[in-house]
């Protein structure tokens, strides 16, 4: 290996290696750079002493000045919480249902109540909000409380069959089936005429006998659902446990009935708040017109009473 | 520069009875010998300091330019906006999506490099690398404070007395000064340059901004101040590359031995003139030079072929009746041709040859493409990327819906109404999240702001069972040229196998 020979045209050493021909001379480093070399040791050594750098047993050196990465990270999202302190204040500020009125506000609460609803929603929702059997899909526009901006943030509040709260939705449907209050046959009966409804099935007389004696009193002679049950349309294309025969059946056999947890106990009213106006943006959202009459009425009959 | 140590060092290997011991040098590392060229003038230190003035010209002067564009686009004639995401450059307007136009440049770049390597060596190198102009500008310096080269070698080896530390302070601070100036424009081609440096010296400018100035201000006062041509021998990958790039037909710097061997002074070739060559050994050649090469020992790392040395040589020719060319711009098979007896060839021939002409028409075939691409783009552009999760949505009443998130672009400097259109999809309506989906239509128009990408977010419902199939969304602008562009997408249904 150390082959080293004076080059010819240079009577310089080589250092006395070759690749296909190719040799290098030995020529002297310049001075300077091997002072950036120990300059590059000092800031080295200087790093090790400021900064967290050498693992011990137990953990690793701390550093004099004390920076931590999580405490990067701390300061990092103690000014992101105080950049938005003002835009959560705003959008507290006004009744929800008045919220449309300013655009940017509107943005705001949606992008905010897009990430909340990524961290507490998605498990039982889905990513896309699209929901699974049983768990309802917010991007349609099928709402079994109420889809305007206060009745979905009410929901959200205080939850849907939510044991122990007592403002929580409730609603529950008879198991005709396994409580015997109909037979297999009636049963039968019904199913079909439930399927009629929505045009999935042939008319059954003797079922629609049996659903305005038993069903119409939540779900409407029409079938058209009540929202004050949480009871749901059945005349339209969407079912929530499903639409076949069989399915049908069950549901009126021995119904399944969906629980959603009271958010007002876990959430702060802003995150709260910044979800319902994210779930009303999925594109199924009803216009919050639907109580404002009411709410008026009660606002304009107020200055009347008072002499 | 090496040559002092590798002088003395082949002085003890010609002494020595064992070269090979001999060899090894006395000292591993090098004290750097202080470079101090003469002033000198010629037709190469002409184009030197032309090529000095154009470049420095273009770097402190260039952000200052002003170009209209209207009241709502910047009016800098050339301006990286990173915060935008725009390049900007006189006429043109460079967005993230084009870049393509930038790879092209740099391609181009590349092409010209080995196209210019290949004809004329490292003339880039010796006239136009920021670390030649301002080394160059440096030198100029020293030389304005301290006097030509002997005054310079005659002060740097004099005691630190008052009047030497005051000259040094002098010469520092115009250093400095260049420095700072040469950090201050850089910064001026990523931002407004007149409120930014109304920002700058008020306090008020971001802290990257005073750290890019510190930081090339230290960068220019060391490489241009300090170490030189040390930058070039030593840190530079370029003259490495460059001589992988240069062949026998290639013009470089060259000093022709053949004739100017053995060298001599006038006095001794007066006396014997058959044992003397043209060289007198004045050493002009060596002292003009910006990096301490002698090029009397052959092409080297350290020429960086600035051609001072043939303005020095042919004036030196000229006074003692030679004829000029004794260092000149040539080629090694120009050189073997001449030393075979051959006259010397014009240097321009050596351009002609077929290597250059196929980079000359690379670097050109791209140009002219990317000059086609600029005239011929669209400044309106629709894309659409449509839903995944959930891919459709089924409605109360069975109709479909689909959702897609539109993107308009108006890459115009004024705000133009674009025009939303869906062709296909018979019975389909579309409304965005900003509309009631009572008014769901064919046809949406949106404002688009100047030089921006607006986002709708669009609904598009179609009625119960329709099919899967491909629909289209055209935008036009609503102005006299009413640009259009389209893209198709898919409108996905219960029956979609995909």
């Amino acid at each position: 290996m150390a082959n080293k020979r004076i080059d010819e045209a240079t009577n310089i050493e080589t250092v006395g290696h070759e690749w296909d021909g190719i040799e290098e001379l030995n020529n002297p480093l310049p001075r300077w750079w091997l002072w950036s070399y120990y300059a590059s040791v000092v800031f080295a050594i200087g790093y090790c002493i400021a900064y967290p750098a050498w693992p011990l047993i137990e953990k690793g050196t701390e550093g004099v000045l004390g920076w931590t990465s999580r405490g990067a990270l701390a300061e990092e999202m103690l000014q992101e919480e105080e950049r938005k302190a003002p835009i959560l204040a705003a959008i507290s500020s006004v009744p929800i249902e008045q919220l449309p009125q300013d655009n940017a506000q509107m943005r705001a609460a949606i992008d905010g109540g897009r990430a909340a609803f990524k961290v507490n929603c998605v498990q039982c929702h889905g990513a896309g909000a699209a929901g699974s059997k049983g768990y309802p899909n917010l991007n349609d526009d099928v709402w079994l409380w109420g889809g305007d901006l206060k009745a979905i943030e009410y929901s959200l509040i205080h939850g849907i069959r939510q044991p122990g709260h007592d403002e929580t939705r409730i609603g529950m449907m008879p198991a005709f089936g396994r409580d015997g209050i109909l037979t297999g046959a009636q049963i039968s009966d019904t199913a079909d005429h439930v399927l009629s409804l929505s045009g999935k099935g042939e008319k059954n007389a003797a079922g629609a006998q049996l659903f305005a004696e038993n069903c119409a009193i939540c779900h409407g002679a029409e079938g058209k659902g009540l929202r004050q049950f949480g009871a749901p349309n059945l005349a339209d294309a969407i079912s929530l446990y499903g639409n076949s025969r069989q399915q049908v059946t069950n549901q009126i056999h021995a119904p399944s009935h969906g629980v959603m947890p009271a958010w007002g106990e876990r959430l702060d009213p802003v995150t709260i708040r910044m979800l319902a106006v994210y779930v009303h943006s999925l594109g199924g959202g009803e216009d919050f017109m639907e109580n404002a009459p009411e709410d008026e009425s009660v606002l304009a009959a107020e200055p009347d009473e008072q002499p | 520069m090496p040559q002092r140590t590798k002088a003395s060092w082949r002085l003890s290997l010609m002494n020595s009875p064992d070269p090979v011991g001999a060899g090894v040098p006395d000292e591993f590392y090098e004290k750097r010998t202080s470079v101090h060229p003469k002033r000198i003038d010629g037709r190469y230190r002409r184009i030197k300091w032309a090529a000095m003035l154009i470049t420095l010209a273009i770097y402190y002067i260039t952000p200052w330019i002003r170009w209209d564009r209207g009241p709502h686009v910047t009016n800098q004639a050339v301006l990286v906006d990173f915060a935008h995401r725009r390049f900007y450059m006189f006429g043109i307007e460079i967005w993230p999506h084009e870049f393509y136009f930038v790879a092209g440049m740099l391609i181009m770049a590349g092409f010209g490099l080995f196209l210019v390597t290949s004809a004329v060596g490292r003339a880039w190198c010796g006239y136009s690398c920021p670390q030649t102009v301002w080394t160059d500008l440096f030198q100029h310096v020293d030389r304005f404070v301290d006097g030509d080269r002997n005054a310079r070698m005659r002060l740097d080896a004099a005691p630190w007395t008052g009047s030497k530390i005051a000259r040094r302070l002098f010469k520092w601070t115009i250093y400095l000064v260049i420095s700072f100036w040469t950090g201050g424009a850089w910064i001026m081609y990523f931002s407004d340059a007149p409120t930014l440096v109304r920002d700058f010296w008020s306090g008020q400018a971001a802290p990257i901004a005073y750290g890019t100035i510190a930081v090339l201000t230290l960068t220019t006062f060391t490489f241009g101040g300090i170490i030189r041509e040390q930058v070039c021998i030593y840190m530079c990958p370029w003259p490495r590359i460059q001589t992988a790039l240069m062949d026998e037909n290639s013009l470089q710097v060259t000093y022709k031995d053949w004739r100017g061997e053995p060298r001599g002074s006038v006095k001794k070739a007066k006396k014997n003139p058959a044992d003397f060559g043209d060289c007198v050994d004045c050493n002009q050649c060596v002292a003009v030079c910006p990096t301490g090469w002698d090029i009397r020992k052959g092409p080297d790392i350290s020429c960086i072929t600035c051609a001072l040395c043939i303005d020095a040589c042919d004036r030196v020719m000229a006074d003692v009746g030679r004829p000029r060319g004794l260092i000149s711009y040539a080629t090694l098979d120009d050189c073997k041709a001449e030393q075979a007896g051959g006259a010397p060839r014009p240097a321009w021939k050596a351009l002609t040859r077929p290597r250059i002409v196929v980079y000359f028409a690379a670097w050109s075939a791209i140009g002219l493409a990317l000059l086609f691409a600029l005239g011929t783009r669209s400044h309106t552009d629709i894309s659409a990327a449509s839903d995944r999760n959930p891919p459709f949505m089924l409605m109360s009443d069975g109709s479909i819906r689909n959702a897609f998130t539109v993107k308009l672009r108006n890459m115009q400097s004024s705000p133009r109404t674009m025009r939303v259109k869906m062709q296909g999809l018979p019975g389909g309506a579309m409304w965005t999240d900003e509309m009631d989906r009572k008014s769901a239509t064919r046809a949406i128009e949106s404002l688009v702001p100047a030089d921006e990408t607006k986002a709708l977010r669009i609904y598009v419902m179609a009625p119960p069972d329709t099919s899967s199939q491909d629909f289209a969304l055209v935008a036009t602008a609503q102005d006299r040229e009413g640009e259009q562009d389209r893209t198709e997408q898919r409108f996905n249904g219960p029956d979609n196998s995909r």
